[in-house]
């Protein structure tokens, strides 16, 4: 508690430290069809503890660029950084912690053990462990539902497990891809709100791919509206929101302001095909 | 209770069946016997009948139709006389009788049971180097369905043959058809279960920097298990399959393959199609015996369907 209350400081009060920087990054995909260009001359940099949300419509390469991040692909020019290293390196520092839009948990683990997965692999003693089992349930408010398998967990708890399995180890980043996707409006409300409580508790910095414009405006403090064919970025909002946010700031004309500003961005961009 | 009746009635009409087709199958033989026995049958002589249609000597000889489920040797036994022989040489006659087709089931067993675990073994080794590897994969792949293009009938004496000539011999050579017939399913199944997790599992694995054997043991293999079931099950029947087979050319002295063979050679037809039964019941109980393990393992990994 003590060293996460002096991080904060820190990146409050000097300038901010930047965690991902990307400049002039490009990606080709060769398909069958030719080669297909996921991503154009992006420069973007993240600072810590910023919420960052990507959206944009599919085939923007907002999750491409979440990919690229956590090194599951490789860019084909420019450069990028996470945390002063290569997206590699940093992986292998346990730099980040990556939630799929499916919760993806496996039905022959409990959620204990679920949670537990990063870290036999990444070689944590037992003891820590279970430690840290209880630590992230209690942080996903899941405590008590250790023992239950995926099955009779709701949709919605299933995703919350899973981002508790993302944070077991400490990862200083959270990418997120479309984590609340598949789960309906209200849970998806309940769980932005959960979401928000997280980040402000652990004071993680966050990449999230999202395609609704309410829930990228009420989680962000930056959003990246990106466009497709090639994807790239065509705006950068700093959002003007405090970091507290109940539900109802929504209906605040700031709220619907930067909502705005993201709607022309996204039109922007389609006006370019 | 509705699909009870419905199986029944489903049972009952393959009975009625064949007692239905026991007559005209073996309406001669029971007229030729007749004849011998001095009783008045139409036509009088068996060099008439021998060209005539086994339905016109059913309609013109009705008197015989009782008898024509009642033979010693009758080309096609009534199902009776299969359960009453299957009766006689299982549950009337000691375990350790040579007569007794527990104790024929039981040698039959041993080799499938050691082929299938042969096999079983093979399969699932093949099937991780292919799913690891790409040489293996387009060198091991095309062979392993290449064997099961020979016929084993074909196969099962050569390799008797050349095991014999390097002094393997008793319940090994017959456990080894066994395994031939019993690792391919479990290949082909094993290779699409390895393979059945998707790329975002994959990923996920990825992103904790685990490596190939982590990703074996704590994604592949527990995904693989449904895939595995299904083999083992087509696996066990085709082991069972082999080893029967495997007893036909060496003229074993004991086995269900032995008792069919022995059967035909003395022209007991009911000898054979109680043991043909044996199999079946055998094989039956082997898959059933599999699908209980199967649906407690899944169900305890909440993979049941």
């Amino acid at each position: 508690m003590n060293t996460q209350t002096t991080t904060q400081a820190t990146a409050q009060s000097g300038a901010p430290e930047a965690v991902v920087e990307a400049k002039n990054l490009d990606l080709v995909f060769p398909t069958n069809d030719g080669p297909v260009q996921a991503l154009k001359d992006v420069n973007l940099t993240i600072n810590k503890g910023d919420f960052v949300s990507f959206i944009g419509p599919s085939g923007c390469g907002k999750t491409t660029f979440l990919r690229v991040m956590a090194a599951l692909e490789h860019p084909t020019g420019g450069s990028i950084t996470v945390n002063g290293m290569s997206p590699d390196e940093a992986r292998k520092k346990r730099a980040y912690g990556y939630v799929f839009q499916a919760a993806g948990l496996y039905p022959w683990r409990t959620i204990a053990k679920n949670i537990k997965l990063p870290l036999e692999i990444m070689g944590y003693s037992k003891a820590e462990q279970d430690k840290r089992v209880e630590q992230v349930l209690e942080l996903v408010e899941l405590a008590g539902f250790g023992g239950k398998y995926p099955w009779q967990l709701s949709g919605g708890m299933q995703q919350r497990a899973s981002i508790a399995r993302a944070l077991a180890f400490d990862a200083d980043i959270l990418l997120m891809d479309e984590p609340f996707g598949a789960l309906d409006e209200i849970v998806r409300d309940h769980l932005n709100e959960q979401l928000l409580k997280l980040w402000a508790r652990t004071n993680k910095t966050i990449g999230f791919v999202t395609h609704s414009i309410p829930e990228a405006v009420y989680l962000s403090t930056k959003i990246v509206v990106m466009s497709p064919r090639p994807g790239r970025i065509t705006d950068v909002i700093e959002s003007t929101l405090p970091r507290e946010r109940p539900l109802d700031i929504r209906d605040s004309q700031e709220f619907i302001d930067i909502a705005h500003r993201v709607r022309e961005g996204l039109r922007a961009g389609h006006a370019d095909d | 209770m509705k699909s009870f009746f419905a199986v029944l009635t489903v049972l009952a009409a393959i009975v009625a069946f064949w007692y239905a087709a026991c007559v005209p199958m073996n309406i001669k033989g029971v007229l030729d016997a007749a004849e011998r026995g001095g009783a008045e049958v139409m036509p009088a002589t068996s060099k008439v009948r021998r060209d005539m249609g086994s339905f016109g000597l059913v309609a013109g000889n009705t008197f015989a139709i009782a008898q024509t489920w009642e033979q010693d040797r009758p080309r096609l036994p009534a199902p009776h006389q299969v359960i009453s022989e299957l009766w006689k040489t299982t549950v009337m006659k000691k375990v350790t009788s040579k007569r007794s087709l527990v104790y024929h089931a039981q040698v039959t067993l041993n080799a499938t049971l050691l082929g299938f675990v042969i096999g079983t073994g093979l399969g699932i080794l093949l099937a991780v180097g292919i799913v690891h590897s790409k040489v293996m994969d387009m060198s091991v792949m095309p062979w392993a369905i290449v064997s099961q293009t020979i016929p084993i009938i074909a196969l099962a004496p050569m390799i008797i043959v050349v095991l014999y000539s390097i002094g393997v011999q008793g319940i090994l050579p017959k456990a080894i058809i066994s395994a031939y017939l019993s690792f391919f399913p479990v290949v082909v199944g094993m290779v699409k279960g390895l393979r059945s997790p998707d790329a975002m599992q994959l990923d996920l694995l990825k992103t904790y920097s685990a490596n190939t054997s982590q990703g074996f043991w704590k994604l592949r293999l527990p995904s693989s298990m449904p895939y595995l079931f299904t083999s083992l099950k087509i696996g066990i029947a085709a082991s069972l399959l082999g080893a029967i087979v495997g007893e036909l050319p060496t003229g074993a002295v004991a086995g269900l393959g032995a008792r069919l063979l022995a059967g035909s050679y003395y022209g007991q037809t009911v000898q054979i199609w109680s043991a043909l039964f044996a199999a079946a019941i055998l094989a039956g109980l082997l898959v059933a015996l599999l699908e209980v393990i199967e649906k407690n393992v899944l169900k305890r990994m909440g993979m049941a369907s």
